[in-house]
């Protein structure tokens, strides 16, 4: 292994400014002559407008703009997207409601924008907001995902019956039907999975700025995909043409997803920046992220699965009711449907599979993509049943699993679902992790435990995700707008050092560590001597970002990619300064040499050549940089196994997370540090959903109750134990690193983990998430 | 928040002057209610009146009788204080188990008591020890100051000082803590002193109270057996997504019984 090359505990690079409070946030960026936005927002659920008068406001101190709706309608701004186009199962497309940046006539969750006030200073532009005198005609409120469809629930969009954008399905109805009628066991579930609100340290934040001299437009904002925002900014919102619009995405505070989106705050902030010709600031404040950024999850779910005699899955079948919020994301369509109904195989060789998924809007945020999108909410459902079929046939939990898995021979094993598995060695898997999970002493441990007067319990969760999003032609026919390939650019300066140019967005993951290490490791470079930069439109390759675990699966190919037409332009300049032929020329670890001789030439003074090309191959461009754009072939499949066990309280229903081991097999590791942090991190927002956090809104009023610290439970240190982590490395066949992606696998794999342990000490079916005390303690009144 | 006037009081009698002086004065002592509250928008006073400067308000006097903590005494101060956690222990632990680091390093008792949150931790201890509440005109009963949701006896413009806890024999208090605020959902302050036992309860309803039938159980037999069959009636607890009035009901026992065992 090379001295911080693939494998390397490499320390992240970017700690020292993070560390020291030196990284670059939007927030942290002033322009000259910045003014300041306040958006008014809706402070109900569900209303009508009647009329807006901004005359006060307008009138205040300091008030430099004040714009609706209808000015940004004036200007042609187009509203915001949704860019998946599902297709229902009558072949008709969904349904998708225009979504102005500020509201037109109505609103529709709390937090929806209606106004914009642009002052002086922050205080000003707070203060005339309140001078906005909007006339609501409040109108009954739908909150309730289960009852979004029911007659008599109140139509959010006047052209859209039954609330309903989609009812969409996936596999054989008919196979289902039948193994259901000739299973030996049908296991049946009612499930739950809570609204998650996704809480970045950093909230999202935007400066638009207009420059009148070059007639173009730069945006800094919090965005996971800065050219994606550029795109939709240029083509949907007509906000400037692309040329005319760069977008800077400098250091990012946590994204989990909720940044992917464009939102109306940083579209209002850039066209304003030219009405009011000042640079506009806006950054979220605490409650504005609770009301506004798109929440995760939400999804009310009937399904069953269906055994034969000796405990095999003969068929499944889900039934699912999806909140989409007020309005569709801008990825929310495909969240669950194509990140959900294709997840449902899991690790097993389930032959029949039925999905139906109705995606309904209610008032409330929208949902969309939340660190796993659509997996979490698919392997939590399977997972949960395999645990409870489990139970009800009297099989052990991990044998019933082993029993149904894909066996290692199988592959590229295609799923009832659609997708093409192409590696898995979930056997293997589960053993290690039955082995450091101690699945043997347990029954010790739950003894021991009930002395204490605790009830113990031990919960698995074998879970698969579809990653390294991903190929560009298999999402087009399901509906994407947009190919999911990446871009790099590496290029070496003169006096050898490198920087990398990537469209991948960092925002936590410690990108310009690990790729640093693939380059190292590629190019023989010192560690030290690589930058990467990533964020900036006007810097690099067009790139499509960072989530669905994509960043190294198909970023870091892509430079893997750029490295080897550096490598081989490199041979062409070696065989010539070395008076070889090229074909002569072996390369290895940043040295070029003649093969059986002792004469070689370093990648540095290979690049040095390349810039004084003085003796230089014939016909050769001078230069030592290459671009490449890298579409994968295939999905990525992480899978692994997380074992949990908790101790209950009966006397309060507290449940403490005494254990938690993971297995996981993400292919190739680059740098176990960085995955490490990412199972951790992950495997804490998983047990921060399963028993903590809960996005509620009242069922009358459509208020949201959790929207600050004091209801919304974020996981806190105290909350979780130290984690046992492990790897098993199965490389991932079709892409030149190996590597699957690690960024959601612990929020995908932890939920049922834990809740499979909470129901097994409890000895009760089902509890729904959060498991709180109170609902603990409830399910222990009942049992 | 709103524009205020903001002043900084020399002493006592500054402090009362100043707010006398404005239209709608508040003072401030650590901040952590009243600013989150301003920066929601959530109230508009013309004027604050920092009392940090006074140094009058600030420390602990433990006497025979026992301990004093003046009302600019931080969280952390009183629970980092060993003269008080000699005295009565269960005190240092309450003002310990407040908040986290930075709330305790600001948070005062004069603010807590003042502000009278139904989920506060020293409510809990000042009826629960029957201590006695001194602001700068005069004396009030410990179990005559909390009123109501949010209120107390004091009047506008009224500054507490300080406050007086007797020692106990024995005494501790439990809290089952809000998973997310960690403030009270139900906390529990036992005492036995040589005026009886006393139990209060914080966090279960809109104000802290008393639960006369456990204290004369204790009384009878200071053991959590004795009041184990002892349920508190659900009527009037407060509910909310955390926690449903029966819920409340249920943790006043273990609380009052967990607390009974620490003592
Ligand atoms: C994140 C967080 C967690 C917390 N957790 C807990 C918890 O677990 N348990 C708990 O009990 N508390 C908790 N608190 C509250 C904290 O304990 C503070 O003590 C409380 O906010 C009030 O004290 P303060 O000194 O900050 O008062 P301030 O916020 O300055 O004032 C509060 C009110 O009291 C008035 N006031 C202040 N001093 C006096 C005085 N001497 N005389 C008359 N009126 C006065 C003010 O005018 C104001 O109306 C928490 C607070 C935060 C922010």
């Amino acid at each position: 292994m090379a001295e911080n090359g693939i494998g390397a505990r490499s320390l992240r690079k970017e700690d020292a400014r993070f560390l020291r409070g030196t990284g670059n946030y939007v927030d942290d960026i002033n322009r000259p002559g910045q003014a300041y936005a306040a958006f008014v927002r809706s402070p109900h659920a569900h209303a009508r407008i009647n009329g807006t008068d901004t005359s006060k406001a307008a009138a205040a101190s300091g008030v430099v703009g004040v714009f609706t709706g209808d000015d940004l309608a004036a200007d042609g701004v187009g509203g915001l997207i949704c860019g998946w186009m599902v297709t229902d199962k009558n072949g008709e497309n969904m349904k998708a409601p225009p979504h102005p940046a500020l509201a037109q006539g109505k609103v529709n969750y709390v937090g929806d924008h209606v106004a914009v006030v642009i002052a002086d200073s922050l205080a000003e532009a707070r203060d005339a907001a309140e001078l906005v005198e909007v006339d609501y005609e409040v109108l009954p409120a739908n909150v309730d995902t289960d009852k979004a469809d029911a007659e008599g629930t109140p139509r959010i969009h006047d052209d859209i019956p039954d609330n309903m954008s989609y009812d969409w399905e996936l596999g054989d109805a008919a196979a289902v039907d039948e193994a259901v009628r000739n299973a030996a066991h049908v296991t049946t579930l009612e499930i739950v999975n809570n609204r998650l609100i996704p809480n970045a340290i950093e909230p999202r934040a935007a400066i638009g700025e207009y420059d009148p001299a070059s007639d173009g437009f730069t945006l800094y904002t919090t965005s996971q995909n800065p050219h994606v925002a550029r795109l939709v900014l240029s083509a949907f919102c007509a906000i400037a043409p692309e040329h005319k619009l760069r977008v800077v995405a400098p250091d990012v505070g946590g994204g989990f997803g909720s940044k992917i989106f464009i939102y109306a705050e940083e579209t209002v902030c850039a066209w304003a920046s030219r009405k009011v010709r000042r640079p506009v600031k806006w950054t979220a404040d605490r409650s504005e992220s609770f009301m506004s950024d798109a929440h995760g999850r939400d999804h009310v779910t009937r399904a069953e699965l269906a055994l034969d005699a000796d405990g095999g899955f003969t068929a499944l079948r889900v039934v699912t009711k999806a909140s989409m919020g007020a309005y569709l994301s801008t990825f929310a369509s495909c969240v669950p449907t194509y990140l959900y109904g294709t997840l449902l195989a899991g690790q097993y060789t389930t032959p029949a599979i039925y999905c139906n998924v109705k995606a309904l809007f209610t008032n409330t945020a929208p949902v969309d993509a939340y660190r796993g999108a659509g997996r979490p909410e698919a392997t939590y459902l399977l997972e949960r049943l395999v645990e409870v079929a489990a139970r009800e046939t009297g099989r052990d939990p991990a044998e019933l699993r082993r029993k149904n898995f894909i066996p290692p021979d199988a592959f590229p094993y295609t799923t009832p679902v659609v997708l093409a598995y192409d590696s898995g060695s979930y056997e293997a898997v589960l053993d290690k992790a039955c082995g450091i999970a101690d699945y043997k002493g347990f029954a010790g441990r739950k003894e021991e435990a009930r002395q204490r007067g605790r009830l113990r319990g031990i919960g698995f969760s074998s879970y698969i995700e579809a990653c390294g999003i991903a190929p560009s032609a298999a999402v087009g026919s399901l509906g994407a707008g947009v190919g999911l390939w990446e871009g790099a650019q590496v290029r070496f300066n003169p006096t050898g050092s490198v920087t990398v140019f990537t469209g991948s967005h960092a925002h936590g993951q410690g990108h310009e560590t690990t790729f640093a290490q693939v380059v190292a490791d590629k190019l023989g470079v010192d560690f030290d001597n690589i930058e990467v930069v990533h964020g900036d439109t006007d810097k690099g390759p067009f790139g499509m970002g960072t989530y669905g675990s994509r960043s190294i699966a198909v970023g870091g190919s892509a430079i893997v990619s750029a490295c080897d037409k550096l490598i081989e332009k490199g041979r062409k300049i070696a065989a010539h300064t070395l008076e070889a032929s090229e074909s002569d020329i072996e390369y290895d670890g940043g040295a070029f040499s003649v093969a059986g001789t002792d004469r070689s030439m370093s990648m540095g003074e290979v690049a040095f050549a390349a810039y004084v090309p003085h003796n230089y191959p014939e016909g050769l461009e001078p230069g030592f940089e290459e671009s490449a754009f890298y579409d994968p072939v295939n999905f990525t499949f992480p899978a692994g196994t997380q074992v949990c066990e908790v101790e209950i309280d009966p006397d309060t229903g507290e449940v403490e997370i005494v254990k938690f081991s993971a297995v996981d097999d993400v292919g190739t590791v680059i740098n176990p540090t960085i995955v490490e942090g990412q199972v951790h991190g992950g495997v804490t927002q998983g047990i921060g959903q399963a028993v903590l956090e809960n996005g509620v809104y009242d069922g009358d009023t459509g208020q949201l109750v959790s929207g600050s610290y004091n209801d919304y439970t974020m996981p806190r240190a105290d909350d979780v134990p130290a984690y046992d982590v492990e790897m098993y490395e199965t490389p991932c066949p079709h892409n030149p690193l190996g590597v699957k992606g690690c960024g959601e696998v612990g929020a995908i794999a932890a939920p049922p983990a834990v809740i499979n342990a909470i129901t097994d000490a409890l000895g009760t079916e089902n509890i729904d998430m959060p498991a709180t005390p109170e609902r603990v303690w409830q399910a222990l009144a009942r049992a | 928040m709103y524009d205020f006037t903001y002043h900084r009081a020399s002493g006592v009698a500054d402090a009362i002057g100043k707010v006398n002086a404005a239209a709608e004065g508040l003072f401030l002592a650590g901040g952590h209610t009243l600013l989150p509250t301003l920066k929601l928008r959530l109230a508009r006073p013309s004027d604050l009146i920092d009392l940090q400067d006074i140094g009058d308000l600030r420390g602990i006097s433990v006497s025979g009788d026992g301990v004093t903590v003046k009302a600019m005494t931080t969280h952390a101060t009183v629970a980092g204080s060993k003269e008080a956690r000699a005295a009565i222990p269960a005190l240092a632990n309450l003002a310990g188990g407040i908040g986290d680091p930075h709330v305790r390093a600001r948070g005062t008792i004069g603010g807590s008591i003042s502000n009278n949150d139904p989920a506060a931790d020293y409510p809990a201890a000042v009826v629960g020890l029957g201590a006695t509440v001194k602001t700068d005109k005069r004396e009030i009963a410990g179990d005559d100051f909390f009123t109501g949701m949010f209120e107390t006896a004091l009047d506008d413009g009224e500054l507490v000082t300080e406050v007086s806890f007797p020692r106990a024999d024995r005494a501790a208090y439990y809290k089952f803590k809000n998973p997310a605020s960690r403030f009270a959902i139900v906390g529990v302050f036992v005492a036995r002193t040589g005026g009886g036992v006393r139990v209060a309860v914080t966090g279960a309803g809109p104000c802290v109270f008393r639960v006369g039938e456990m204290e004369e159980a204790l009384a009878a037999d200071f053991s959590s057996d004795a009041i184990k069959d002892i349920q508190i009636p659900e009527d009037g607890l407060n509910s909310d997504i955390h926690a449903q009035a029966d819920y409340r009901a249920h943790l006043v026992n273990v609380c009052a019984r967990r607390a009974v065992d620490a003592c």
